[in-house]
């Protein structure tokens, strides 16, 4: 039995735990649910040693322990699998697994030996991987085995999944339950944190919930609703979307076997007041696609269209004239300057048209008009002009990119992974802009790694597999097992 | 023809062994995911520290000693870096210009001189060349099974590539660093020593003459391999010695001043065609704390 009792840690001014107080017992399935930023991957990783708490004490069996390093509580049985993985795509999936504890011959490293109990310990976990791959070399679903194997091969009593579906499909997520199931049957502890209710409820035998920094309550699986525990998460009830039919107008945006650097033969429509998802494993041709539409990479062949106009060659400036606006993925890389005031950000793209602009000189006035209107409508807070747009939260970042592009009063609107790493509150504002912006006869092309996502906005949807559309579906027949195949690439067309 | 020949590869050989020492340690450093452009200032240390031993002792032992004072500076180079997370480039800079300021002032105050300490018995030789030359090509090897064939090997590279991953594996990232920023001074102190006492018979006050920086473009060139970063060491001692013996065989052929920096201007191009950094170590530069994301 470990016990966390009174564990507390705050990070500059920001408090990560407050007084934390947890009991796992041996044998049990333990999920942790909460928002982002609610203090579980800071509580898990005080557990494992990463993270030093400010105060508050860990207890193994009774036994007071300072867990200093990770190899303290190794050495206690706790094994981790981080949220972001934690392998070295240079080295082998042996190498990988035996780093820290090597097997040795003489001076030097048994690398033999290292591959065939690593390959022991991948069959006894049913994983078929080889030992000798390159990680690089490895889909991100792999990946995640080598990180259960990792901590496995240790011989682990307890051990942390730290949002290990995150990147999953859900055929991996269903055969990563079931081998953590079963390892559960065999005598190991397991604790799950998640945000994806479902999974939760179906594979804990307890539930802790946590807000803010400190544990809300406890709750058995039994006894509880995704409503009631999203309740718990939030503080309030949760805001749930509804969606409209679609009332598609023109073509906004049109492919013909496009191809481009990791795009292959890319055929596809998008119109006026539709949502288009991109579905498909990371690293499949997705950001390739949001940027060849919006100039950021050119295309070698086929035909693109972009509002009714036929474009051989295509720049970000162009794009913007012809009415893209651009959600990208990365925030702080390619949508706002973090050292840059919140009123700058809003006026960058636009900083040479009115209102943010009177001829050559900058329209001081105007552009914090414009930007106090638009961070009230979109309840960007704290809503101060004068702001660094790096000193507000991810959430608010993420509002004010999306204020600014839609401002532009775009034709189709390109966004990638919308609502990574927002809170549920943010999450939701979002996809209520985007949802909005359809009503109002916007063409909305959407990529998410969150399939979730993607089934919950899309009115139609494309899987992406290397680089290719593999496969369409109308909102009518989504179905999920075989949009996963798709992805994978194992469905029979 | 076959005489100038003779004469290039017989002072390679004499050039080439600082440097593959100095690349060899600089590889080492960066490897493990810490920049070293303080190799410079470490061959400095390791000149001059062997130079003085020797007045006192038998020269290979003052050798050592050299190497010792190069892992001395390193290890300020390591709390540096990996204690207090400097900058790792500016601590590397300011180790150079402190090393280079206060190599002058021991001279002038300890021999009252401001060019060069007594002369000393050089290293021993063996075929011709000074024992530190054959070293130099049986190290290369060595530095490259300990780095692709050991344990220690496989964490160091693991270090450079992800920190994290060695971390959560329970090692300890700074300490692991710190034993190769360490190994890195010795080499480059082994390099100084090699100036001083095997290349001449002295310190003096212009050593190791950008002979550090040489080195850390070797690796650069050498793909961070030792092997690499060997071969390119000595492709650049050839340079030197062409200079030499295109000095003495053909005067006039280029202007002095040009022929005096053939060294140099191939370093820069050579940097300028390999000049990619895709090669380098996935964290390299980038410090190591549990707590920062
Ligand atoms: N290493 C860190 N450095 C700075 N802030 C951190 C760090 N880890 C967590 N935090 C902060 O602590 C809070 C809790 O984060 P985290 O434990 O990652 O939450 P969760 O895993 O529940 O999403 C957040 O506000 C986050 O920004
Ligand atoms: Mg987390």
């Amino acid at each position: 039995m470990i016990e966390l009792a009174h564990l507390t840690k705050q990070f500059g001014g920001v408090t990560a735990l407050d007084d934390v107080s947890l009991r796992i017992d041996a044998g049990e399935r333990l999920a942790l649910v909460g928002e982002n930023g609610a203090g579980k991957s800071s509580l898990m990783n005080v557990l494992y040693g990463l993270y030093q708490p400010d105060s508050g004490t860990i207890s193994f069996d009774g036994v007071p322990t300072r867990l200093r390093t990770p190899a303290a509580a190794l050495a206690r049985g706790v094994g981790m699998v981080h949220q972001h993985f934690t392998l070295v795509p240079t080295l082998s999936v042996a190498e990988n697994v035996v780093l820290g504890h090597e097997p040795r011959r003489g001076l030097g490293l048994d690398l033999s030996r290292a591959r065939t109990e690593v390959a022991a310990t991948c069959a006894s976990l049913g994983f078929e991987l080889d030992p000798r791959a390159l990680v690089s070399s490895l889909t991100v679903g792999s990946q995640q085995k080598v990180e259960i194997v990792k901590a496995l091969h240790r011989g682990v009593k307890t051990l942390v999944l730290d949002e290990p579906t995150a990147v999953l499909t859900p055929q991996e997520a269903t055969e990563l339950f079931a081998v953590t199931r079963t390892l559960s049957e065999r005598g190991l502890t397991v604790i799950l944190i998640s945000h994806k209710l479902k999974e939760v409820l179906t594979f804990a035998t307890r539930i802790a919930v946590m807000r803010r920094g400190r544990k809300v309550t406890e709750v058995s699986p039994q006894g509880t609703t995704p409503e009631a525990l999203a309740e718990a998460m939030i503080g309030r009830a949760a805001p749930v979307g509804s969606h409209a039919p679609a009332t598609p107008g023109p073509v906004v945006l049109s492919l013909h076997q496009v191809c481009s650097q990791g795009l292959v033969d890319v055929s596809l429509e998008l119109r006026a007041g539709e949502i288009l998802g991109i579905a498909g494993v990371d690293g499949n041709g997705q950001r390739e696609l949001t940027e060849v539409v919006t100039g950021l990479r050119p295309f070698t062949s086929g035909v693109l269209t972009v509002a009714g106009q036929r474009v051989d060659r295509l720049d970000p400036a162009r794009a913007r004239a012809l009415g893209v606006a651009h959600v990208p993925e990365d925030r702080l890389r390619r949508a706002l300057v973090a050292d840059l005031t919140v009123e700058e950000n809003v006026s960058l793209g636009r900083h040479t048209q009115p209102p943010f602009a009177k001829g050559p000189r900058i329209d001081f006035a105007g552009r914090r008009a414009r930007t106090l209107e638009l961070v009230n409508a979109n309840d960007v807070r704290p809503p101060t002009p004068t702001l660094r747009g790096g000193a507000l939260s991810g959430g608010n970042q993420q509002k004010l990119v999306v204020a600014r592009e839609l401002d532009a009063k775009p034709k189709l609107l390109v966004v990638n992974q919308p609502t990574r790493g927002l809170d549920i509150a943010a999450v939701e504002a979002v996809r209520e802009r985007l949802r909005a912006q359809r009503l109002e006869g916007c063409g909305v092309l959407l990529v998410s790694l969150d399939l979730d996502e993607v089934l919950a906005l899309a009115d139609r949807l494309v899987v992406f597999a290397r680089g290719r559309a593999v496969a369409t579906f109308e909102r009518a027949t989504f179905d999920e097992r075989l949009i996963g195949q798709h992805m994978l690439g194992v469905a029979h067309a | 023809m076959g005489e100038l020949l003779r004469s290039l590869v017989s002072s390679v050989l004499d050039a080439a062994p600082p440097l593959i020492f100095a690349a060899l340690g600089a590889t080492l450093s960066e490897r493990s995911g810490v920049v070293n452009v303080g190799v410079e200032g470490m061959m400095r240390a390791g000149a001059f520290v062997a130079a003085v031993a020797a007045l006192a002792m038998p020269t290979p032992l003052a050798v050592v000693v050299g190497m010792a004072a190069g892992a001395l500076v390193a290890s300020v180079h390591a709390v540096l870096t990996i204690r207090l997370r400097c900058d790792q480039v500016v601590s590397g800079m300011a180790i150079n210009l402190v090393m280079l300021a206060l190599g002058t002032f021991l001279l002038e105050a300890l021999f009252s001189s401001p060019s060069s300490t007594p002369p000393i018995t050089q290293l021993p030789g063996w075929a011709g060349h000074p024992v530190t030359t054959w070293l130099a090509f049986a190290l290369p090897v060595l530095v490259h099974l300990a780095l692709t064939r050991t344990a220690w090997g496989l964490r160091v590279r693991a270090a450079g590539e992800k920190p994290q991953a060695v971390a959560v594996m329970g090692v300890r990232v700074g300490w692991l660093r710190a034993g190769a920023v360490l190994a890195s001074g010795a080499l480059a102190g082994l390099g100084g020593a090699v100036l001083s006492t095997a290349t001449l018979d002295r310190f003096e006050h212009h050593m190791p003459t950008g002979l550090g920086f040489m080195a850390v473009a070797a690796m650069v060139f050498g793909r961070w391999t030792p092997l690499g970063a060997t071969a390119a060491a000595v492709f650049f001692a050839f340079g030197d010695a062409l200079r030499i013996s295109l000095g003495s065989s053909a005067p006039g052929l280029m202007p002095q001043g040009v022929l005096l920096a053939l060294p140099y201007l191939l370093t820069l191009v050579v940097l300028a065609v390999s000049g990619q950094r895709s090669a380098a170590p996935a964290a390299l530069g980038v410090a190591w704390d549990p707590e920062v994301r």
